[in-house]
């Protein structure tokens, strides 16, 4: 390992494996727990997480499987630790349970997912892209989420702490979604002095049990006491009223649900990031996320070499889905070309929002797509 | 009760949630009575409402958590000692105590029970044990006796259950304690000793579930079965904890503090660890 594990703060350029820069960026938007489960290929967040957070003040624990990891992040997060948890796509199958709990609960934590190929064990050594929808939905019932798709290990540092920034913000679950080229690729990573991160809002004043309220309507984001504050707060999966007590009526549903799924569509445009290359005059666009945003970005170099105006759309959060971005594009350009290792998953809601033809790019995962292959797609759709 | 027996306010209130009663249990549970012992605990010990925390379940004792008036976590299904500990590692501070039932502690939880009390983390585990899921109507669990019959198991149960003192100890629980409601003050100060204990400490408390397992099996009021427990519960500290099985047929119900043997703590274990590497606390 190039990088030092042992200061308490790491600044400066680093040459670093991806994992490593997630863990350094968690620890920089101060993050101190960690709770995971070993898993290919994510370990080597925990393995640093593990070296790194005594040396901080922070916590990292190993739990008995990805059930207990997700449910020990989010007791960690609700006793005022900012918390995470590492994992990959079947420790995710698992974690979803208590990524419920955390969005039911408003309760900021990150879960950063390397993915792996699938389904079940699948392909643990090899990249894919798998878990799209999977992020967006694999909890039952309707509920707010943000995913990050970062594009190489300093995207790793960067996105990580824009995780932070964005659970903490909002009181919500938040998706770091890597894949495993983006998690094993060493890179330079340079690290600032300090980031911005946004805490959670929190109660001010005396403590005063009788009339605060864990689950304030009247904010859209309300204040979060934590254990051991002297809010006596309550806190359950239950659909519950605004002082956290069980309501389990439809009228108590609907303003919770409602503000839950607000929090975020009411923020969309503050929490949307995507890069435009290429594409102020382009008649074919890719869009691409993750690593397979460095294959279209070559593709892209290629093309316009040989005189196709082709543009790329990297999407840096997949969800919230970035529609307008999306429908702005499909004005602009003859067709899209969805780029995604995977069978389609992110084509399909590109196709809802698109005025023009949506073409996928697609494989069934284990491999990148290669830049000459997404080039060739471009060139059939642009004849 | 003539009017001047009436009073407004009950010793424990302060300690619950007043204004979530009526609570949601069925007559002649005994949730109610291992909440109160319970609160009693909270009361007598060095720490205030505010530094006390509980995490549930879920289920009928999972439910438990709501009724408790400090920071009171009512999570997912098995995952309360999970929870727990990462509210516990998190701040060391609060004193936690994981209030769940049978079914959700050992049954879909067992794996949780069994790593926790491996790792030794200061928690307290307070299990109400009424021997079948009661919430969802009655199924038979970990802990139903064999031969009972649940509304799964109708022509008997094929499984043995599970001896929970034994398993505790068996794992190195530094303190374990099974009392019944009709034991109202040695559970109480059960639970005081496990919240005490460093490291974790686990007790088992037997409950009726009169419309489930009760009726099915020959206890259809709470009094029924507080009668059985009276007629068969034997205390015995020093029990040989092979033989404390129980199979509400007939054979005595061993109750007791069965094990008092403190030993180093994760914590202590972890401070100690950092220590000799020299790794302090920093921001």
């Amino acid at each position: 390992m190039a990088a030092a594990a042992n200061g308490p703060l790491l600044t400066g350029e680093h040459f670093m494996k991806g994992d490593t820069a997630s863990a350094e960026g968690a620890i920089a938007a101060g993050c101190r727990f960690f709770a995971g489960y070993p898993i290919t290929p994510a370990s080597e967040i925990a393995e640093r997480m593990s070296a790194r957070l005594p040396h901080v003040g922070g916590d990292y624990i190993q739990m008995e499987d990805e059930l207990a990891s997700m449910a020990a992040v989010v007791g960690a997060s609700n006793a005022g630790a900012k918390a995470m948890t590492a994992t990959s796509g079947p420790g995710v199958s698992l974690m979803t349970e208590n990524l419920g709990l955390a969005a039911i609960t408003e309760t900021p934590c990150v879960i950063v997912n390397v993915m792996r190929g699938g389904p079940s064990t699948g392909m643990p050594t090899l990249p894919a892209q798998g878990d799209v929808m999977q992020a967006r939905y694999g909890s039952h019932g309707d509920y707010p989420i943000v995913a990050y798709a970062p594009d190489g290990p300093q995207e790793m540092f960067d996105l990580t702490v824009a995780a932070f920034d964005t659970a903490e913000r909002y009181r919500t679950p938040v998706f770091v979604l890597a894949d495993q080229t983006v998690g094993h690729m060493t890179g330079r990573v340079e690290i600032p002095e300090s980031v911005e991160v946004a805490d959670r809002p929190r109660p001010e004043g005396e403590p005063d049990p009788d009339t605060f309220l864990q689950f304030d309507g009247e904010h859209l984001v309300p204040p979060m006491a934590v254990a051991g504050d002297g809010y006596r707060v309550h806190v359950t999966g239950l659909t519950h009223d605004d002082r956290g007590y069980p309501d389990i009526e439809p009228p108590a549903q609907r303003r919770m649900l409602g503000r839950l799924m607000a929090k975020l569509h009411d923020n969309r445009d503050d929490i949307v990031d995507v890069e435009r290359f290429r594409l102020d005059d382009a008649d074919v666009a890719v869009l691409a996320y993750g690593s397979t945003g460095r294959a279209a970005r070559q593709a892209v170099r290629d093309l316009r070499d040989e005189g196709v105006s082709a543009g790329l759309l990297r999407v840096r959060t997949l969800w919230p889905f970035p529609a307008a971005e999306v429908e702005a594009l499909s004005e602009d350009v003859d067709a899209i070309v969805v780029a995604e290792m995977n069978l389609g998953q992110y084509a399909h809601r590109v196709r809802e929002h698109a005025d023009c033809p949506v073409v996928g790019h697609t494989n069934a995962g284990g491999e990148i797509p290669r830049p000459a292959a997404i080039a060739d797609t471009v060139r059939e759709v642009a004849s | 009760m003539s009017p001047e027996q009436v009073v407004e306010h009950h010793p424990t209130d302060p300690t619950l949630r007043d204004e979530r009663i009526p609570h949601i249990w069925c007559p002649g549970c005994g949730i109610g009575g291992a909440v109160k012992a319970f609160a009693e605990a909270i009361e007598r010990s060095p720490k205030g409402l505010d530094e006390h925390v509980v995490v549930s379940g879920i289920g009928c004792t999972g439910r438990s958590a709501g009724y408790i008036n400090v920071d009171s976590y009512h999570t997912t299904h098995g995952r309360a000692i999970p929870y727990a500990t990462g509210v516990k590692v998190a701040n060391p501070d609060l004193e936690v105590t994981v209030f769940s039932g049978d079914g959700d502690l050992f049954n879909i939880g067992g794996n949780h029970f069994i790593h926790a009390a491996r790792r030794n983390l200061d928690l307290t585990v307070l299990c109400v044990n009424n021997f079948n899921y009661g919430m969802t109507g009655g199924q038979f669990g970990a802990t139903t006796p064999q031969e009972a019959t649940t509304s799964t198991t109708p022509f008997g149960n094929f499984e043995r259950s599970f001896n929970l003192p034994l398993l505790a100890a068996s794992l190195g629980v530094p303190h374990v304690s099974r009392w019944s409601i009709l034991h109202p003050r040695r559970l109480s100060r059960a639970i005081s000793a496990a919240m005490e204990t460093d490291g974790m400490g686990f007790v088992e408390v037997i409950s009726p579930c009169p419309p489930n397992y009760g009726k099915r099996n020959g206890y259809p009021d709470g009094l029924d079965f507080l009668a059985y427990l009276e007629d068969h519960a034997v205390i015995d500290d020093g029990a040989d904890l092979d033989q404390v099985g129980i199979d509400l047929a007939g054979e005595p119900l061993v109750l007791g503090d069965f094990r008092h043997e403190p030993s180093e703590s994760y914590l202590e274990v972890k401070a100690r660890h950092l220590a000799a590497h020299g790794v302090g606390g920093g921001a």
